[in-house]
């Protein structure tokens, strides 16, 4: 299949997308910090408005359209927003997650300090965020995610410990050095082939390029900047260290925003740049998939060393991003398929996990995972949600890890990688021991005398701690149960595929 | 009209000086303000003709070139004189605070400050080499002044460094000047180059200028007066040294290589300039990374960002051309920021101990958000007219495969993202419970005080530059060397 470039239609919604909460964050921080009531109506109204936008786009992504903004940013080189059905897939797992997680972080930073700057760079991440989902091309992309970055450093060292800013440097290490071998590939592409924009099947298919050794370089630099965000292994060491970060921060870095946008910076760059049939041509499709499986496999094996609750998640996430980019790399449908449906089911699992981690932690003083013990008697509602959650992440049917799981497998199989299934399984056993014994602790083992801490908020915050976490919990049996029924994450990933693969 | 233009812009802070020295001295704020002021209205009448395909020329007095003084305005001037207006403005506004026209400080400021901004126009107006010179002079004996304006032992000794070391440097200068009249027996920047043949001579005049233009640009290793008369000078005199003074020989040294006439064109050489530019940028970020001194770190950085300019000697392309000139406006910018939020920070800490700023975010968001904004630009990261600069000139070196010249802007921006964030995040970090104490400040200010604002300005302004460049480059295309097609 030739991909053909894009009709699109000149809209200034996803320019608006991007914009909104852009002006909630500068609002937020010129309010200043005891204007707490103003700021929870404004981070809220902010975060619904978006969503609202959101689906606004989605239904005339529906209808058939593209709608699209762009402006010249460097001379020949424009800023591209545009929605397409990728665009939406993303924008909307980030917009929704986004409305939960500002109302579980409003009651989880009920008394911090520095709530005006916190707030203010939290918008200002999901305006990065929005403009990765709708960027139209890799400069837009890249624009957004150095964006992305630097808004998330003050998070990531909000505490303002020496570990925290210890961290903060990490991160900063690798996002950097990552973003300045981006540019250098993106350098290198334009130079090249000249500006181009996504398109599905490969924009680079339409360029007649003899250019191999250069293509896969290129290829290579850009990944590794995407790899860091992603947490590829060996780019992933920053990961477990930001987890000093507040729980919020910590759901933002691993669901919504950071990690996901490594992840789908890989789909856009081997689906829209490369294009899968190019990507497998250069050999660089077998090179992800193993670098993919060795994350999968590795991370898991790490998390199963932990002793501590966040850390484990870290591990975790690590392991499960990849899964990402397993299914886009395997290629085949089936898969591809498996690895763009698993950028929401992942997203709603790990949320769940780390608003439990961290409802957990100030409630109960609760980190390590020895601490677990009998935790159900206390809070029943949380630990069920966290054990929907990881046993979603092992892949008990009918939860939505089984249907990314499911995917994946056939799509192996059915493209005749077998070796990928063998990993599909090594990281299934090794989910399952490391998530069954943390349920088994908190539903089978007596509860201690005494908790090892935790404060008692008052009944409001409790709410806004774990009724984020029963929703997503929901979302994760809901889009297992109902993964057939139309619009769902997989109906909608299946049809982003048939523009993918013929 | 758009002639006499010209001649408002230097003469109108040039008038406000003399008005300022004697009028009473509550006069000066008004004075000062519209002297500045007024060369807005002039820069657009004077951009509104460039933009229309003209080049604004003057000839003063009627007397035309080697006689008379010409002036004259193309694209490269006028994009150059925009960064001094904003600049000065804004740095201006800061000044109003920091030097209140009333105290003996402001009295002595104000008057070399409106010389300081006149010679600066009349600088990137003139034609002729003996014109530079003289507006050159002004800028330089007007900036050691007001480095020494506080008469802080170490700002003297920084200001008197500086004057001998500038004085030299024009020396060699004026020396090359009389050289190349003798030689071509004109003096006119675009006719000297075409005249001048090829000898000891010819080359030991155009060495002598070249050295002498680059001791007062700070370009390693001739950098050395650089940070102590940048780091020890009062906040808006920083500000405008590091964004304005050594811009201005940078602009001297490109007219020369690029307009006339190719006399300095020479592929050795710009590889000699090149590589220095190369060194100034690993060295400045280096030293700028050591540094215990906020206001010395952001000295060191214009050592390194100065390194940037250079570049475009070897690359020599108009992507270059273009990608430096966007530098040059978007280092002004965000460096007159970054003076600005460290000269409010050092008066509000009383010290600009890098330890002493742990904490400062609590008290003294703004100039810290300010700091932070115009490091963005500083980097090199997007959104701000630092990327949109480094893009094109990475563009640029891509397109001549210069390997080195790539690695070296690449590194360039990581080793700026090292003393960048690590101001930044001493400023986000808790203090420990002992140093919590309060300290009071030297001069206690509001949190949206003028200079705090002047400094968050400019600071946006600098992010602004990167998604609002197609104006500016629109401008910067009219003023193209000879040869190279937009």
């Amino acid at each position: 299949m030739t991909p053909v470039a894009i009709e699109t239609t000149l809209h200034p919604l996803p320019l608006v997308v991007v914009l909104v909460s852009l002006f909630a964050g500068l609002a937020i921080a010129v309010l200043g910090e005891h204007q707490q009531r103003l700021r929870t109506v404004l981070n809220l109204a902010a975060a619904v408005v978006k969503l609202a936008l959101v689906l606004w786009i989605a239904i005339l992504v529906v209808g058939g359209s593209v709608p699209e903004f762009r402006f010249a940013l460097v001379p020949g080189f424009d800023l591209v927003l545009r929605a397409d059905s990728v665009s939406v897939l993303f924008a909307s797992l980030s917009a929704a997650l986004w409305l939960v997680t500002t109302v579980y972080a409003i009651a989880y930073l009920h008394r911090s300090s520095n709530r005006a700057r916190f707030f203010g760079f939290f918008s200002i991440c999901v305006t990065a965020t929005m403009g990765i989902a709708m960027a139209g091309n890799l400069l837009t992309f890249f624009v957004f995610y150095e964006l992305l970055t630097l808004a998330t450093w003050p998070l990531v060292v909000h505490t303002g410990s020496r570990a925290a800013v210890r961290a903060g440097r990490t991160y900063l290490v690798y996002t950097l050095g990552g973003s300045a071998l981006f540019l250098l590939g993106l350098i290198w592409l334009y130079a090249l082939a000249g500006p181009q924009d996504f398109i599905a099947g490969g924009s680079l298919a339409l360029v007649d390029l003899d250019e191999t050794r250069a293509l896969q370089a290129i290829f290579v630099l850009v990944a590794i900047g995407m790899g860091v965000k992603a947490a590829i292994v060996p780019l992933h060491a920053w990961l477990p260290r930001a987890m000093v970060a507040p729980a919020p921060v910590s759901a933002l870095l691993h669901a919504v925003a950071v990690v996901k946008a490594g992840a789908f910076g890989l789909v856009r760059l081997v689906e829209d740049v490369f294009g899968a049939s190019l990507t497998s041509d250069l050999g660089l499709a077998q090179a992800l998939a193993v670098a993919a499986s060795i994350t999968i496999v590795y991370g898991s094996i790490v998390a199963l060393l932990q002793d501590d609750l966040k850390k484990l998640l870290a591990y975790s996430t690590v392991s499960q991003v990849s899964y990402i980019a397993l299914g886009i790399a395997v290629g085949g449908a089936l898969a591809t398929v498996g690895g763009m449906v698993h950028l929401v089911h992942q997203g709603v699992m790990k949320i769940t996990m780390f608003f439990c981690a961290g409802t957990f932690a100030t409630l109960l003083g609760v980190t390590r995972i020895d601490q677990l013990d009998g935790l159900a008697r206390r809070l029943p509602w949380s630990a069920g949600a966290f054990s929907v959650a990881a046993l979603g992440m092992i892949g008990l049917p009918p939860l939505a890890g089984f249907v990314s799981k499911w995917y994946l497998g056939a799509g192996a199989v059915a493209t005749g990688q077998l070796w990928v299934v063998g990993v599909l399984v090594a990281s299934t056993l090794l989910n399952a021991a490391y998530f069954l014994p943390l349920i088994a602790r908190m539903w089978l083992r007596p509860a201690p005398e005494r908790w090892p801490g935790g404060t008692t908020p008052s009944r409001l915050v409790v709410f806004g701690l774990v009724a984020p976490a029963l929703f997503t919990a929901f979302c994760t049996i809901a889009f297992g149960v109902l993964a057939g029924s139309s619009y769902s994450p997989l109906d909608w990933a299946t049809e982003i595929v048939r523009g993918y693969v013929p | 009209m758009a002639p006499d233009a010209l001649a408002v812009l230097v003469f109108a802070p040039l008038v406000a000086a003399l008005a300022v020295i004697v009028a009473p001295p509550r006069a000066t704020t008004a004075l000062a303000l519209a002297g500045i002021a007024l060369t807005a209205p002039a820069l657009w009448v004077v951009t509104a003709a460039v933009l229309g395909g003209e080049v604004v020329e003057v000839a003063l007095a009627g007397a035309a070139p080697p006689l008379g003084i010409a002036w004259r305005a193309d694209g490269f001037s006028l994009t150059m004189a925009w960064l001094t207006f904003v600049v000065v403005a804004f740095v201006s506004l800061h000044a109003l605070a920091s030097f209140p026209s009333t105290s003996d400080a402001g009295r002595r400021f104000w008057p070399m400050w409106l010389i300081l901004v006149a010679s600066v126009y009349a600088l990137f107006l003139s034609a002729d080499l003996f014109n530079l010179y003289v507006t050159l002079e002004l800028v330089t004996l007007t900036a050691v002044a007001m480095i020494a304006i506080g008469g802080a032992p170490a700002a003297m000794r920084a200001a008197m460094r500086y004057l001998l070391l500038g004085l030299m440097a024009s020396l060699f200068y004026l020396l090359a000047t009389a050289l190349l009249y003798g030689q071509t027996g004109t003096l006119d920047l675009y006719q000297v180059g075409e005249r001048l043949g090829e000898g000891a001579l010819a080359t030991t005049a155009l060495a002598l200028m070249i050295t002498g233009l680059l001791v007062k640009s700070a370009i390693v290793p001739l950098h050395v007066w650089l940070p102590a008369a940048h780091g020890k000078a009062p906040g808006p005199v920083s500000a405008v040294l590091s964004a304005l003074v050594v811009k201005v020989t940078l602009y001297i040294l490109i007219r020369l290589w690029f307009w006339a006439g190719g006399a300095l064109d020479d592929g050795l050489a710009a590889f000699v300039l090149g590589l220095l530019g190369a060194v100034a940028i690993v060295y400045g970020s280096i030293a700028a990374i050591v540094q215990t001194r906020l206001k010395m770190l952001v000295a060191y950085s214009t050592v390194a960002q100065l390194g940037y300019v250079m570049l475009l000697f070897p690359l020599a392309s108009t992507a270059a051309f273009r990608a430096v000139t966007f530098h040059v406006l978007a280092h002004g910018v965000a460096k007159a920021a970054m003076f600005l939020a460290a000269a409010n920070l050092l008066a509000a800490l009383g010290s600009d101990r890098l330890q002493r700023l742990v904490g400062a975010d609590q008290r003294y968001p703004v100039n810290v958000l300010a700091f932070a904004l115009a490091g963005v630009s500083i980097m090199g990261l997007p959104p701000s007219g630092g990327f949109v600069a480094k893009w094109m000139l990475l563009e640029a070196a891509w397109q001549s495969q210069g390997w080195g010249w790539v690695a070296v802007i690449s590194a360039g921006s990581l080793l700026a993202a090292v003393y960048v964030f690590r101001v930044v995040a001493l400023a986000y970090a808790q203090p420990r419970p002992a140093s919590s104490v309060r300290r009071p400040g030297t001069t206690p200010r509001g949190r949206f005080g003028a200079t705090s604002v002047a400094a968050l300005a400019l600071a946006v302004l600098a992010i602004v530059l990167g998604i609002a460049s197609a104006p500016v480059l629109s401008l910067i295309d009219l003023g193209l060397p000879p040869g190279m097609a937009p």
